[in-house]
């Protein structure tokens, strides 16, 4: 193959000379070229090596089905793998590597594949692996264990760098009236037609410059220039560089921008890619067809390549791909291409599959000089790198025989074109065979959806421009504009019938003719898998692969189809066609990531208290999307040191924490008391003013929902708090309560979480800290406020506040909210206060221990799988009154004897530790779940060794004073506990309520 | 992506909602027997074609309102306010949000 660049023509800047490197050469292309057309003017030949077999590959097309030159772009962590040569535009510095290859893709190792065919077969790796024939001595050693390694890394693609991706990207979202994608003859009439009205259009194009189609014709009098100004006045907003990658529901299309990607220095403050949410009312698809390929022997070879590949290296790069030129076709579509090939200085003859032409694209042929011969096809290529010459076969009745063979240095092929339907096909609408086009056209949808131009099987451009105009204006009626009265043009167009052709073959002739080239799919392997069983097309491709590459099938599917229905003996409508699924053009995860990677991952959520936390020294953990202290280590501490110190301080003089991620609702109305008795599972109808008390609800199901504390501050308003964990869960629900079931309810809920810092003061001097910072000590005596007393008073600075003596530690002990802003200054206060009795701050770890000693529940406990007997607390469910679950916590399995109780844990042997995730069981029956687990362990500075909670069937009753074995298998092993009641530390609360 | 149609709000993506549950059940009163409780919670039609559902705008107007949707085309037909007083005050509205 010899190509040269024009002189004149194309699309491409000849003032502008670009350097780039091509596997460690330099080498220059032209501004406005992608890397395919440097490659093919600097007559670089093969540019990558096949997937199974490593046989050399070059340029088989121009555009997003390209699947011979997949190249990787970039150096270091900026490489990107398996980019097709032909959509990378180029740029000064681009550097380019062949993959697949070893030593490079000229000459290669691995091509030594290609002799073992017959065991690279379709199943390959389900035959070898399984050890199926012939691989039967491969079954069950572990020979293949380590061949496997070396299988896979023949086998293969491009390599990723394992460095994290340095690039960004981001996120956006977008609104229009009218999306159109694909900016060739039928997106631009569309495009343009809509926005005359007035609607709000957005015309994606997947290339570098507006065009599609146009840009593979002669520029001739064409006046692209002027119709994109057009556009631009009338308002459309133009993405180029822009794959509308999917199309989901209600009208919401994935697009991907590529923002950088054709920069040579990028500014560092651009985003890479940018992966856009687009909702359209309505969508014009304009995406055009891909030409097919037809299977013959080695037509994988370097210098093949679709008919209209060679057009737009011509016409839009100003590249002639070679200067000896076979033809081969079987519709009318090549023509133009020869005549302009020819003119452009290249002998050019044809082959054309059918027997008969129309006289006007026969004078066609003689304007270009060009032998044509009816009847032929392109049997099998020869050359080893690059085609040198070809065997043509000759139809004879139904077959093909041998009929010569012709020099050349390229070989192109129209095997009929498939329109682009893979958009559609993303909404579930099936593509429907149309046997005179001899494709796919699309289905019918009710969506507020279009397709247009050659994506509807429309071949000439006048055709397509009416196409687009038509969609346009349904696009504008269904908006609730005028009706329009272009008619929709009938698919079709070309003066002479195709003649379907898919593969070229005589009888007794070994050929390897591929299907799929981009995973070394052959004919063979189509039929190998027909002859062993698959006649499903979906099956086909999962045992083949066939469509299962880069380029899920836009090159090879409908040849795959059509070999597939001749080996049933029926019809391509009858064998189907599998469904296509975004992505259309494969996406960077990096870009459907955007910007939320590391702490960006998830939302953050601080305390008012977080910078006070910080300075005082805390340590932070994540308790959900909350940022809370962990501990408060002094010099020379660890965590564990630390944490021991601060819950004995705490149940020695007082300690501080800050609590305020619990959820807390503001519950107001003349109803609302009538809303908590039926939500928690305890009686609330005579909770005092004044007065909080500690509830449980349950599920519809029966089973334990969430616990807290609810206030009753005034006649018709309460606070409740719920645990950090299900604030969002109480609060919908709540919600849902008042506005499906329970309308008649005269309540209204806010969620206050965020309005309220709150701290716990805990220990036995909690009321002497107190006590130094409202502004009326009497206030918080043990008779004003007693054990769950509630005040709303002020503290000094005449800061509002709540304070409820309540305890989750187990020491007398208050929680005290202030509005948000007011936490730092609170927390200064009671700080000094507390540091003077020689009081300590602590933090989630000491809280854990604390709450474990005490047999406290939490989430690691109430995991939806609880009943409320389960969790120990059966005597605050009241028989009563109807609550939220009554009913079906009555079930005969929820009352069983032997479900999992709430118990303490102490190791037999004091000294030991164990872990939380470990299972308990009997000893001699470790094995399955055993009889329980352990939710919760910590050192009890009370107790002086390790202690935990859990779950064991029968609860304490049945284990009391029975060996127990706590089993952590993969962990630290087994170790011999025994069974507490969970309240381990002052079981009557004689330090809480004293 | 699905987009809902808030009778408050106006249409948005389906991940400013979160689904509810079947809207189509009457949950008995809190002092039912088990058995109509067992009913309304646990049994479930599995429908091919147009359901009720319960949604809630989360990351809205955090009202609950009931979608009647499509299973097979995900195709919305109609949304109200969950809340029977809403649904009523709204479709007398002399002004109701519209759509888009």
């Amino acid at each position: 193959m010899t190509a040269t660049r024009l002189a004149k023509g194309g699309y491409i800047d000849r003032d502008q000379l670009v350097n780039f490197t091509w596997d460690g050469r330099t080498l220059y292309g032209h501004a406005g070229d992608s890397l395919a057309s440097a490659l093919l003017a600097s007559n670089q030949q093969v540019l990558g090596r096949s997937f199974k077999y490593h046989r050399p590959r070059g340029l088989m097309s121009a555009g997003v089905e390209e699947s011979g030159a997949l190249v990787t772009i970039g150096r270091d962590d900026h490489r990107d793998a398996n980019v097709r040569a032909t959509t990378q535009e180029l740029y000064a510095g681009l550097v380019a590597q062949g993959q697949n290859a070893w030593p490079s893709v000229r000459f290669d190792v691995g091509s030594i594949n290609n002799l073992f065919g017959r065991f690279l077969a379709a199943g390959f790796y389900y035959k070898t692996f399984m050890g199926l024939p012939p691989f039967e001595w491969g079954s069950g050693t572990g020979m293949w264990m380590r061949y496997e390694k070396i299988i896979r890394k023949a086998a293969g693609m491009g390599t990723a760098s394992r460095s994290p991706d340095p690039d960004h990207y981001e996120h956006a979202h977008g609104y229009c009236d009218l999306l159109v994608v694909g900016s060739g003859p039928a997106g631009r009439s569309a495009a343009l037609t809509a926005a005359k009205t007035g609607l709000d259009v957005i015309l994606v194009e997947q290339e570098g410059i507006l065009g599609g189609d146009t840009l593979a014709q002669p520029q001739a009098a064409d006046n692209l220039a002027e119709q994109i100004k057009a556009l631009k006045d009338v308002g459309v907003r133009i993405m180029v560089r822009t794959t509308a990658f999917g199309l989901y529901d209600g009208g919401v299309a994935g697009l991907l921008e590529r923002v950088t990607d054709h920069l040579a220095e990028p500014p560092t403050w651009m985003p890479r890619q940018r992966c856009w949410t687009l909702r359209a009312r309505y969508t014009v698809l304009a995406t055009g067809a891909l030409e097919r390929h037809v299977a013959f022997g080695n037509n994988d070879r370097p210098g093949i390549m679709t008919a209209n590949a060679a057009r737009v290296y011509l016409n839009r790069f100003a590249v002639r791909a070679g200067e000896n030129i076979v033809i081969a076709t079987n519709n009318d579509s090549a023509y133009a291409g020869a005549f302009e090939l020819a003119q452009a200085g290249a002998s050019v003859q044809i082959l054309d599959a059918r027997k008969s032409i129309p006289d006007a694209i026969r004078a066609q042929a003689a304007d270009a000089h060009a032998a044509l011969r009816t009847g032929a096809a392109p049997l099998m290529a020869h050359g080893a790198k690059g085609i040198t010459a070809l065997d043509i076969a000759e139809q004879q009745a139904a077959n093909w025989r041998e009929a010569g063979k012709t020099d050349c240095d390229l070989l192109l092929v129209s095997g009929g074109w498939s329109p682009v339907v893979n958009l559609l096909s993303h909404r579930g609408v099936k593509p429907v065979w149309d046997a005179d086009l001899a494709c796919f056209v699309p289905g019918q949808t009710n969506e507020p959806l279009s397709m247009a131009g050659s994506a509807a099987g429309v071949w000439n451009d006048n055709a397509c421009l009416l196409s687009g105009q038509a969609a346009a204006e349904r696009a504008v009626t269904h908006l609730g504009g005028a009706q329009g009265s272009t008619a929709t043009p009938a698919p079709g167009g070309w003066q002479g019938a195709i003649t379907p052709l898919y593969e070229v073959s005589v009888p007794g002739r070994q050929l390897k003719s591929f299907v799929d080239p981009q995973h070394d799919v052959t004919t063979e392997d189509v039929r190998l898998a027909h002859r062993e069983g698959y006649v499903s097309v979906e099956h086909l491709k999962r045992y083949t692969t066939l469509g299962m590459a880069a380029d899920q099938g836009k090159m090879g599917n409908i040849i795959g189809l059509a070999l597939m229905a001749e080996a049933l003996g029926k019809e391509i409508p009858q064998v189907g066609t599998t469904t296509f699924r975004p992505p259309y053009t494969p996406v960077s995860l990096g870009a459907l990531k955007g910007r939320n990677v590391g702490n960006h991952f998830r939302a953050l959520r601080r305390t008012p208290l977080h910078e006070w936390n910080l300075e005082a020294g805390g340590t932070m953990t994540m308790a959900g999307l909350w940022h809370r202290p962990w501990y408060f280590a002094r010099s020379g501490e660890t965590i564990g040191d630390a944490y021991v110190r601060e819950a004995q301080t705490t149940r020695r003089t007082v300690g501080l924490c800050d609590v305020t991620s619990l959820g807390k609702i503001a519950i107001q109305g003349p109803d609302s008391t009538e809303l908590l008795n039926r939500i928690y599972s305890n009686p609330f109808a005579k909770l005092p003013i004044g007065k909080a008390r500690y509830g449980i609800m349950l599920r519809d199901d029966g089973f334990v929902m969430d616990d807290g504390t609810t206030w009753h501050l005034s006649e018709s308003e309460y606070f409740m708090t719920t645990t950090t964990a299900h604030a969002g869960k109480v609060m919908a629900f709540l919600e849902e309560l008042l506005q499906t079931r329970w309308t008649d309810l005269r309540v209204h809920v806010t969620s206050v979480s965020e309005q309220w810092a709150g701290v716990a003061v805990a220990g036995p001097k909690s009321r002497q800290v107190l006590e130094s910072c409202v502004e009326n000590a009497a206030a918080v005596s043990d008779a004003n406020l007693p054990f769950m007393g509630v005040l709303e008073t002020t503290l000094k600075g005449k800061v509002p506040c709540r304070i409820a003596r309540i305890s989750f530690s187990g020491e007398r002990a208050f929680e005290v909210y202030v509005p948000s802003d007011f936490g730092p200054d609170i927390m200064d206060a009671l700080w000094e206060s507390a540091r003077s009795m020689n009081g300590c701050l602590y933090g989630l770890e000491a809280l854990g221990a604390l709450r474990i000693e005490k047999g406290h529940v939490t989430g690691a406990e109430l995991d939806g799988r609880v009943t409320i007997e389960d969790a120990g607390l059966g005597r605050m469910a009241s028989d009563k009154k109807p609550y939220i679950g009554s009913a079906l916590r009555k079930r005969p399995d929820m009352a069983r004897d032997n479900r999992p109780r709430l118990v303490g844990i102490f190791p037999r042997d004091r000294r030991e530790i164990f872990n939380a995730g470990s299972l308990l069981c009997a000893p001699g029956h470790i094995e399955g779940y055993g009889e329980g687990w352990i939710t919760a362990v910590t050192h009890s500075p009370a107790l002086g060794h390790w202690i935990g909670l859990g779950f064991i069937s029968g609860g304490h009753s049945q284990w009391q004073d029975k060996a127990v074995v706590c089993a952590d298998p993969i962990r630290k092993g087994n170790t011999a506990v025994e069974i507490v009641s969970p309240h381990m530390f002052d079981p009557d609360g004689e330090r809480m309520y004293g | 992506m699905l987009r809902i149609p808030c009778p408050f709000c106006g249409t948005r993506d389906h991940s400013e909602f979160s689904y509810g549950g079947d809207a189509s059940v009457e949950y008995p009163a809190l002092e039912a027997p088990a058995e109509a409780w067992l009913e309304a919670v646990f049994q479930r039609d599995n429908i091919d074609g147009v359901q009720l559902e319960t949604w809630q705008h989360l990351h809205g107007c955090r009202m609950w309102i009931v979608v009647e949707r499509d299973t097979r085309t995900h195709e919305i037909h109609s949304v109200r306010p969950a809340h029977q007083g809403l649904a009523s005050a709204l479709a007398q509205s002399a002004d109701p949000v519209s759509e888009s």
